[in-house]
C-alpha cells in the first residue's frame, strides 16, 4: 500500500485551509476598510495615524 | 473581582488597546510581522518535511503527515486556551476587545481542530487500518471540535451581542477543562495514539532532521493562526465602527 496519496491529501489540506482563511480574512478587511472609508474617512485613517 | 479592585494602572494598560484607532493602528503594524514569517515559515518547513527529512523506519512517508499533523493538533488546543483566556477577560474585565477576539478565535480553532482531525485519519488509515477509533486522544479531540462548534454558534444566537458574547465566555471556560483532558489522555488510559514525542521536561524523542522542519512548521503555523485572527480582528473592530456610525446617521436622520 502506497501512503503517498495520504501525504499528499494532508499536505493539500494543510496548505489550502491557512490559505483560504488568510484570503477571506484580507477580503473581509478590504471590505470593511473600504465601506468605513466610505461612510467616514476621518475614521478609516486612523490605521495610518503615527 | 472587578476593575475597581485592580489597581488603577494594571486597569489603565489593560484597557489601553480597547481604544479601536490605538487597536487598528497597531495591528496594521504588527500583521506584517506575522504574516510574512508565517509564510516562510510554513511553506519552508513544509517543503523540508516533505522532501528533506529522512522516512521513518516503520512508518515510512506517513510520517510526513505529522508536519501537518502535529502542528494543527497543538493550535487547536492552545487556540481553545486563547479563547478561555477572552472569556476570563471578558467575564471578570468586561474587556470590549475580549468579545470580539473569542468570536474571530473560534472559527479559525475550529478549522485547524478539523484540519488536526482530518490528519490524524488520513495518517490512521494506512498505519492503523481505520480511518477512525474511539480512542481517548482521538475522542476528546472531537469534543473539543463540538466545543468550538458550539461556541461559534452560541455567540451569534443572540440579538443582543453582549448577551452572546457572556454565553460563549461561560462556554469557553466550562469547556477549557476538556485541554488537560486531552493532553493527558494518553497517559492516563491505554491509547491506540501514541504518547508525546516532545515534553518540557524531557530531551525529544525523535531525530533532529525531523525536530527541525517540525518546530518549523509549528512556529509558521502558529503565526499563520496569530494573523488570521489579527486580521479577523480588525475587520470586527472596523465592522463595529461602521455599525456605530450607521446607527448615528440613521438616528439624525
Amino acid at each position: 500500500m502506497t501512503h503517498l496519496p495520504f501525504v499528499a491529501a494532508s499536505y493539500a489540506l494543510g496548505i489550502g485551509l491557512p490559505v483560504a482563511l488568510g484570503i477571506i480574512a484580507a477580503l473581509r478587511l478590504g471590505r470593511a476598510r473600504r465601506m468605513l472609508a466610505a461612510v467616514d474617512p476621518r475614521l478609516s485613517l486612523d490605521e495610518d495615524r503615527p | 473581582m472587578d476593575a475597581q479592585a485592580l489597581p488603577a494602572r494594571q486597569t489603565r494598560n489593560l484597557h489601553r488597546f480597547a481604544n479601536p484607532g490605538r487597536f487598528l493602528r497597531l495591528g496594521r503594524a504588527v500583521q506584517p510581522w506575522l504574516t510574512w514569517p508565517a509564510i516562510a515559515l510554513l511553506g519552508g518547513g513544509l517543503l523540508w518535511g516533505l522532501l528533506l527529512s529522512p522516512a521513518d523506519w516503520q512508518q515510512g512517508d506517513s510520517v510526513r503527515i505529522m508536519y501537518v499533523h502535529v502542528p494543527s493538533a497543538w493550535l487547536a488546543s492552545a487556540g481553545y486556551a486563547a479563547l478561555a483566556l477572552c472569556g476570563f477577560a471578558s467575564l471578570v474585565w468586561r474587556h470590549p476587545l475580549a468579545d470580539l477576539a473569542a468570536v474571530e478565535i473560534g472559527p479559525v480553532g475550529a478549522s485547524f481542530t478539523a484540519l488536526c482531525l482530518a490528519t490524524g485519519s488520513l495518517w490512521g488509515k494506512p498505519m492503523w487500518g481505520a480511518w477512525w477509533v474511539w480512542d481517548a486522544r482521538l475522542t476528546s479531540v472531537l469534543v473539543l471540535f463540538f466545543l468550538y462548534l458550539g461556541h461559534i454558534a452560541l455567540v451569534r444566537a443572540f440579538d443582543d451581542p453582549v448577551r452572546g458574547a457572556r454565553a460563549g465566555a461561560v462556554l469557553a471556560l466550562a469547556g477549557a477543562v476538556n485541554l488537560p483532558v486531552i493532553k493527558f489522555s494518553v497517559d492516563w488510559w491505554n491509547t491506540l495514539h501514541q504518547p508525546s514525542s516532545i515534553t518540557l521536561t524531557a530531551a525529544p524523542g525523535m531525530h533532529k532532521d525531523m525536530l527541525m522542519p517540525l518546530l518549523a512548521c509549528a512556529l509558521g503555523a502558529s503565526l499563520a493562526f496569530g494573523a488570521i485572527v489579527l486580521a479577523r480582528l480588525r475587520a470586527a473592530v472596523m465592522e463595529r465602527r461602521l455599525r456605530g456610525l450607521l446607527m448615528a446617521q440613521v438616528q439624525r436622520a
